[in-house]
């Protein structure tokens, strides 16, 4: 096995068991470190694919950013230690099978597409790279990059506007 | 990052493994040292000695700070979290040791057989992989602070994260008018493309401002310690921990000086470059020119230390909201109007 096997291999056993650990813990705050560990991975899998960019923003804006704030919150309501959820019946049931349809859903439509035939490019795509990515979304893709920043600008403004009780 | 490279030869490896624990050895060496130099600063300063007790001028002081801290009784609250309590300044320690291994420390040493760069890894993402990892350092003050289940150390864990979180804003607005001249985000092509066009900081004065308040509030320095103000908080985050642990929290607060004291000199004074000397010109053995330009680095990262001490006590703490104020109405809003400037003057050059 060449190196970036390993590589691969223990990244997405890292990443599959950070992620069941995240929806197994009791406690919130375990979640919110598990999922950080699982974005560390999925970062790796970014190097391995050569998208470098990819891979240092999603720590910076996700694990660096995004997580701060859940844990913010988890951390100041002082979520009950053991899991509020699954003491029902009922919504153990409903959890069941609404994840079991979104099973069906997603097999269902991965059965037949493209994407079987379409393996990923280990070591090898240009496309990660900062230069060739900037080029791309400042030339073919401005436009929905624009549209997006904007977008994000009226969610920003819009939280300011609700945050403001006067 | 690159992954073939490291199959090519097994000299790489021991080469890389050797800088690594130098550099180690060098961040806990200049850590040490930086905590003595505090003080004695300091005395200075209040126009008294300084410790001068343990050795001649008092230079073996970190030895037995660090005796006393090692050999000190530990304790674990009975409420806390215990893995989460280790955890805190475990993560701490980690992520403030890793950002050196991005940065460019001296000349490479051309060999007559292999060069030898003095920097463990000269990505291509170098200097946004030092953001993300800062960016990362926040759950050390978070975990530890959460841990220790009492409520002083958590609103300091609060405060410290929400510090950090908002002064990365402005640091990474003030790097994009740096990144648009030198037109990458290597850090030993930065320090290439000063070493011909001259400092950024002659370019950059504002943007440097900005990223060295910036760079005080991500070290949880005075003016901006607010997670360890002692007068309403008792003693921050690191309140329950005792021995070895709070050590650690201290210790890390002194390298994540001493490495963003080398971001700032990478990034605005030239990095490792001889100032007024072109090293190209260099006729001398390569040994001597990697450590010059290595000697000139540790000058540059001096100054920056005792700049942060300095204003350490000169400057009084600020208010939490003025802290707030400062960063988001006045840092960011500066940092964009740099920023746009800088293009433009760059844009109207260019043609």
């Amino acid at each position: 096995m060449s190196i970036v096997q390993i590589l691969f291999w223990v990244l997405a056993a890292m990443a599959l068991f950070s992620a069941l650990m995240v929806i197994t813990s009791k406690n919130p705050v375990y979640s919110v470190l598990w999922l950080i560990v699982t974005f560390f991975a999925i970062s790796g899998h970014y190097i391995l694919l050569n998208a470098q960019f990819l891979a240092v923003v999603n720590i910076i804006v996700y694990a660096g950013a995004i997580m701060v704030l859940f844990l913010f919150v988890i951390m100041l309501m002082n979520a009950r230690q053991e899991g509020a959820g699954g003491s029902k019946r009922w919504i153990t049931l409903a959890g069941t099978v609404s994840g079991g349809i979104f099973l069906l859903v997603l097999v269902a439509a991965l059965k037949d597409s493209e994407l079987k035939t379409r393996t990923a490019m280990v070591m090898d795509g240009q496309v990660g790279l900062i230069k060739v990515l900037g080029n791309e979304l400042f030339t073919r893709y401005v436009v929905p990059f624009e549209i997006s920043s904007i977008l994000f600008l009226s969610a920003m403004v819009g939280a300011v506007v609700i945050g403001k009780k006067e | 990052m690159n992954v073939y490279l490291i199959a090519m030869d097994s000299w790489y490896i021991v080469e890389k493994l050797i800088l690594i624990g130098a550099l180690i050895g060098l961040s806990f060496f200049i850590a040490m040292y930086t905590t003595l130099a505090e003080r004695k600063i300091a005395g200075w300063m209040q126009d008294r000695l300084g410790p001068n007790r343990a050795g001649p001028f008092g230079i073996f002081q970190p030895l037995a700070d660090g005796g006393k801290l090692f050999f000190k009784e530990e304790i674990t609250p009975v409420s806390s979290n215990r893995f989460l309590f280790l955890l805190g300044p475990a993560l701490a320690m980690i992520v403030a040791l890793i950002t050196s291994t991005v940065i460019p420390w001296g000349a490479a040493y051309v060999g007559e057989t292999r060069t030898v760069a003095l920097q463990v890894a000269d990505v291509d993402m170098g200097i946004l992989i030092v953001f993300g990892i800062v960016s990362v350092g926040v759950y050390g003050i978070m975990i530890g602070g959460w841990a220790s289940n009492n409520k002083f150390s958590l609103i300091a864990a609060i405060r410290g994260a929400s510090q950090m979180v908002s002064y990365e804003l402005p640091m990474g607005l003030s790097l994009i008018a740096v990144l648009f001249m030198t037109g990458s985000l290597k850090m030993s092509a930065m320090v290439e493309y000063q070493m011909q066009h001259g400092w950024n900081v002659l370019y950059q004065p504002l943007g440097f401002l900005i990223f060295f308040v910036c760079a005080l509030a991500e070290c949880n320095r005075t003016p901006f310690d607010l997670p360890e103000a002692e007068n309403e908080l008792n003693f921050g985050y690191h309140q329950e921990y005792s021995s070895m642990k709070l050590g650690f929290y201290l210790f890390a607060e002194y390298i994540n000086m001493f490495v963003s004291s080398a971001v700032m000199a990478t990034l605005f004074f030239g990095g490792y470059d001889i100032p007024f000397f072109d090293e190209s010109a260099w006729q001398g053995s390569a040994l001597v020119l990697s450590t010059l330009t290595f000697a000139v680095m540790m000058a540059k990262v001096s100054f920056f230390l005792f700049l942060f001490i300095w204003i350490r006590w000169t400057i009084p703490r600020f208010r939490y909201d003025q802290l707030m104020n400062l960063g988001w109405k006045k840092l960011i809003p500066l940092a964009l109007i740099n920023m746009l400037i800088s293009a433009a003057l760059l844009l109207f050059l260019n043609k």
